[in-house]
């Protein structure tokens, strides 16, 4: 499993491993093909098995755009099918206000205000995830 | 100071008229303190209405150095907005409307025009038309200044008072350990919303709170806008990782949001605070001991 | 109305790290000139989605930023333009859940709602240009549409 701890090459984004959970936490500005790149890692991680859950630490990310969501409502998807659930933890007061203006209200996500919270979170609930609703705009 | 002796090649009229204020600045600035608008505000001393008016002759002077006297931006008036804003607005707290501060402003230009009639009288006529036109407009142009920069200070004390207000009307409670509250009171419109939410979000992450209350026991009506707002803001609290609980949906509201045919859809409701701040208790699992046996354990 | 200084800056969007560049580059020119936090990031979210739509659909093109002021106000204006296909339905393109380059379909329409002045043109074959302001301290604006 070490191959989940390559080196991370310039512009990645580390998918540690926390017992049965990755935290992933994002730089402030991650460009296109890091957030391209984190999806992959992400979905390769969860397929190896044994991951019960994916914390995304956005309290360092300074603007979530329709982009940067969708590839967030993805991982949420994405992970939600092998047991595996996504909570993203610690947004900031003006980038929620922005996707609610925006319109991007990501009614699919689980969150949580920090990456602690959302270990808790995963923790508390090891029963399935309460109605996962289906969510506006397919990929 | 240029001892400036007209005659020969006629520069261009700006010029002149900068040369003209220049040399009678002392005698401009002495009459001007005499004109109310001067004499009313700087009631210190003679010599502090002499030295506003001195500033004021110097900013024309480097105005009409750039030729740019139909321009109320040029940079040489920068020196004196705040001045000027200062004079109106005291004018404007001694009660003058700005119609009057306007034409007390315009009141300024006769005296300045005699000197430079005064000056110039050996001058071909039409030369002194022009120079004197120059002075006009230069003139007109201080006025232009003095009241955009009157308004737009009116305008920054609207604005302030107005985010004052909406500030006032939108107090955060801390009603517990990880619960706050906003009770609103009044119209809820475009504006307010936006301070509601970010007051709101903004006090869900200082106090570290899991649940956030909108009280609408006080907005008298909502509209398919209103409601577009509070579910912006439940949304926006449950993206921090909050749960947002609206109460306080009077039945005539409650009967509105049917009629409009909205569908407050995923938002928590509960009909007063108190139920509310019950329903949060329960979620955090907090503990509360009744005086009344039998009435707290249902969780 | 209003006076705009000149153009201030003009950036490249070529490839993925410039929408970067644009975005740091609004968000400087955005709190230098006393844009609140929140507006800050409504701005810089506008750029960013702005900037991708020049790149992905417009095949690139540049952004240009100007500062603005009217009565005593002080803004910043954005324009995006490029000389790709341009935009060939635009009220199609600014209702929300079209898309078609990727996102949620927010783009256009989504980036309109976070600025206080939008304007776009194009021309089917030659090219975009959209052109957003935003101001400071208009304290909350009272817009009642969208």
């Amino acid at each position: 499993m070490s191959e989940a701890f390559s080196r991370p090459a310039a512009g990645q984004v580390p998918v540690l491993r926390l017992g049965n959970v990755l935290p992933v936490t994002l730089p402030g500005d991650l460009h296109d093909g890091m957030a391209h790149r984190l999806r992959q890692d992400l979905s390769e991680a969860v397929v190896r098995g044994g991951v019960t859950g994916v914390v995304i630490d956005i309290s360092g990310v300074e603007i979530v755009d329709s982009f940067l969501g969708r590839v967030l409502a993805e991982l949420a998807a994405q992970a939600g099918l092998p047991a595996a659930r996504t909570v993203v933890a610690g947004m900031r007061p003006a980038v929620a206000i922005t996707l609610v203006e925006l319109g991007l209200t990501l009614p699919g996500l689980r969150t949580a205000p920090t990456t602690e919270a959302a270990l808790e979170l995963l923790g508390r609930t090891a029963a399935p995830p309460r109605a996962g609703r289906g969510r506006e705009g397919s990929p | 100071m240029p001892q400036h002796e007209t005659g020969g090649a006629p520069g261009a009229p700006a010029h002149e008229v900068r040369d003209f204020l220049r040399r009678r600045s002392e005698q401009i600035a002495q009459r001007w303190a005499d004109e109310p608008l001067f004499r009313t505000v700087f009631t210190v001393s003679r010599e502090e209405a002499v030295e506003a008016g001195r500033a004021v002759v110097d900013a024309l002077a480097r105005v009409a150095d750039s030729r740019r006297v139909e321009d109320p931006d040029a940079a040489g008036f920068s020196a004196v907005r705040e001045q000027l804003a200062r004079m109106g607005a005291a004018r404007s707290r001694a009660g003058l409307s700005a119609a009057q501060v306007s034409s007390e402003l315009a009141a300024l230009l006769p005296p300045v025009d005699r000197l430079l009639v005064a000056d110039l009288e050996r001058e071909r006529p039409e030369r002194l038309r022009e120079c004197s036109t120059a002075l006009t407009v230069l003139m007109g142009t201080l006025r232009l200044v003095a009241m955009q920069t009157a308004l737009s200070e009116i305008q920054a004390l609207t604005d302030r008072q107005r985010l004052q207000l909406l500030e006032v009307a939108t107090p955060v409670i801390k009603l517990w350990d990880g619960i706050v509250a906003v009770p609103l009171i009044g119209t809820l419109d475009s504006a307010r919303s936006q301070v509601v939410m970010e007051t709101l979000l903004n006090a869900v992450v200082d106090q570290h709170a899991r649940f956030a209350i909108l009280d609408i026991t006080g907005v008298p009506t909502v509209d398919s806008l209103v409601a577009q707002h509070l579910m912006q803001t439940v949304d926006a609290v449950r993206l921090l990782g909050a749960e947002c609980v609206v109460s306080g949906i009077r039945p005539a509201i409650a009967q509105t949001i049917v009629h409009l045919g909205l569908d407050l859809g995923t938002v928590k409701t509960r009909a007063g605070l108190a139920d509310a701040l019950g329903h949060c208790l329960d979620e955090l699992g907090a503990n509360i001991v009744a005086a009344a046996p039998g009435g707290a354990d249902r969780r | 109305m209003d006076t705009a200084a000149g153009v201030e800056a003009r950036l490249p969007i070529r490839s993925d790290m410039d929408l970067v560049w644009v975005r740091q580059h609004v968000r400087h020119a955005a709190a230098k000139l006393g844009f609140s936090l929140v507006d800050q990031t409504k701005l810089v979210t506008a750029a960013s989605e702005l900037a991708r739509n020049t790149l992905v659909h417009g095949g690139g093109g540049q952004m240009e930023t100007a500062q603005v002021t009217t009565g005593g106000n002080g803004g910043l204006r954005l324009t995006f333009s490029d000389s790709g296909p341009g935009i060939p339905d635009l009220d199609r393109a600014l209702s929300d859940g079209y898309t078609s380059g990727g996102g949620l379909g927010m783009g256009l329409g989504g980036a309109r709602r976070l600025v206080h002045d939008f304007t776009v043109e194009t021309v089917p074959g030659s090219g975009t240009s959209v052109r957003v302001t935003s101001w400071v301290s208009r304290p909350p604006r009272l817009r009642e549409d969208v």
